[in-house]
């Protein structure tokens, strides 16, 4: 469970996360979707606690970030593909995480294998494609075995057979009873796994509803989304001109 | 939470929580993973034996500090120690690590704390290695009928422990900047700016100012048996610092480095 109240962020003078609040709940895949600059990542960076807020607080399983006991094995999370050092293989990169958190050293070959990148991980992970970074990255996420999973755009980077299996993967994890909470820009892809929608603009909450209920008023999910977000769209185009764009895009 | 994640939570949450030990051998594995650590190690400590080899080739003059000379060395190395203990802390800002170690040890004190002690146990293996080492090559290296210096000799024992400690404790200092600084770049400039451009140009214009430099401490305070004599140019000579005040003064200095380094680390975004 994660629980976002009156969350602010001000970069300067820039309000990046505007007084939000939405839960993620256990047992679903959670989507949070937004245009480009919109605060996804920096809500996700406030939760973990890399940012602190000028208000509000998030919670995760009732407690702050920073004061879960053993945090990998409480929130497991990707944020950017490469979070990590070049220098370092993969294996060597998960198992100093892993010591940061009593875990054993096997879980790091068994988290290898769950991503696919057993047979890649000795080798230095800076020479990673950027698949195999976000491979590494869920990795990273799943070394604890959490209850609660926080992915940044975890489908970056990746193949049809990659976005396929990552979908896959977040369903069955959401499916025991995990909270999964995953950013997009794509509303196209969260709607194939997510059950809950949060939708933002300009680090506004600007609907916390379910896939179904979004779709039903509209052409399409993605015409409710762009119906939704395009009053609040941090940066738009300057052609086609506005009154142009009001017909239901394709 | 409901009752299944309190289930999932409880089924395998082991008592107690991360603590300093988890957090340095975390920070142990990332160091030693990294080949670069042990080729600037190794570039290091073999280019102080060399430097206090070829010094001991060359005396001529027995009545010198033969301890100083073999030590030689450790003024140059002592540039890498302090670009690694930098590169500890930026290199975790440029690949975005920071970002994978803070969730992990979100409490940044204790994360500082493990990669100081981490680093500073191996820098001052490190530097008592290229110490110790120097200071036997450069006195079997002495020809001219010169006798090699003993460890029992007064001061010796104490000159070429502290050459060591220093070594560490500037690799510290380059820690406690890289987390002001968190650019590699630019916290490299300000360790080479700060220890070797600035004592030289500090000592021209105020010459007792110069002696609690860095560069200065370890060069004649730490690494001397004697207080350095400076004979005809007296009026010139800076009035060196003791070996035990010198390595208070370099304590003070990587400590001030690492406090400003954590109480920004503890407030800035990462």
């Amino acid at each position: 469970m994660i629980e976002v109240r009156d969350l602010t962020k001000r970069y300067g003078p820039t309000l990046a996360v505007d007084a939000l609040s939405f839960d993620a709940r256990p047992g679903a895949v959670t989507g949070f979707l937004g245009a480009n600059g919109s605060g996804k990542s920096t809500t996700m960076r406030l939760i973990l606690g890399l940012d602190r807020p000028d208000a509000g607080q998030a919670r995760i399983g009732g407690r702050r970030f920073r004061d879960l006991r053993w945090p990998l094995r409480e929130v497991g999370a990707l944020l950017e593909a490469r979070a990590f050092h070049p220098g370092r293989s993969a294996r060597d990169h998960l198992a100093a995480l892993a010591a940061g958190n009593g875990i054993g050293r096997r879980r790091a070959d068994e988290v290898l294998d769950l991503v696919g990148l057993a047979g890649a991980g000795r080798r230095r992970a800076g020479k990673f494609s950027l698949g195999m970074a976000q491979r590494l990255g869920l990795a990273a996420a799943l070394l604890g075995d959490p209850p609660v999973l926080l992915l940044d755009e975890p489908v970056n980077g990746l193949d049809p057979a990659g976005i396929r299996w990552i979908r896959d993967l977040l369903s069955s994890l959401a499916a025991e009873g995990r909270t999964v909470f995953v950013s997009s820009h794509l509303i196209g892809e969260v709607a194939l796994m997510a059950e809950r929608l949060v939708v933002i603009g300009q680090g506004r909450l600007l609907a916390d509803t379910s896939v179904a209920q979004m779709s039903a008023g509209a052409s399409s999910l993605e015409a409710a989304f762009l119906e939704l977000t395009g009053a609040s769209a941090e940066y738009q185009a300057a052609w086609p001109p506005v009154s142009a764009r009001k017909g239901s895009p394709s | 939470m409901t009752a299944l994640e309190a289930h999932i939570l409880a089924g395998r949450d082991p008592a107690g929580r991360y603590r300093f030990r988890h957090a340095a051998r975390m920070e142990w594995i990332k160091l030693r993973s990294l080949r670069s650590t042990w080729w600037t190690l190794v570039i290091t400590v073999a280019g102080a034996i060399g430097i206090g080899v070829t010094v001991g080739i060359n005396t001529r003059d027995a009545g010198g500090d033969l301890t100083n000379n073999a030590l030689a060395g450790i003024v140059p190395a002592l540039l890498l120690s302090g670009v690694l203990g930098v590169l500890t802390m930026t290199s975790e800002y440029s690949s975005g690590l920071i970002r994978a170690t803070l969730t992990a040890i979100p409490r940044r004190g204790l994360l500082l704390a493990a990669k100081a002690a981490v680093f500073g146990a191996v820098a001052l293996a490190a530097g008592e290695a290229a110490s110790f080492i120097s200071f036997f090559a450069g006195g079997a290296a002495l020809r001219h009928g010169i006798a090699a210096p003993a460890l029992g000799q007064p001061g010796v024992l104490r000159a070429v422990l502290l050459a060591g400690t220093g070594f560490c404790l500037v690799g510290l200092l380059g820690l406690g900047l890289g987390a002001i600084v968190r650019h590699s770049g630019a916290a490299v400039a300000v360790l080479v700016g700060g220890v070797y451009v600035a004592p030289p140009l500090i000592g021209a214009v105020a010459h007792q100012v110069a002696a609690y430099t860095p560069i200065f401490i370890i060069a004649n305070s730490l690494g001397t048996t004697k207080p350095e004599a400076c004979g005809a140019q007296a009026a010139q000579c800076p009035h060196f610092l003791s070996a035990w005040a010198g390595l208070g003064v370099l304590a003070l200095y990587a400590a001030a480095a690492l406090g400003i380094g954590w109480w920004l680390f503890a407030r800035r975004d990462a």
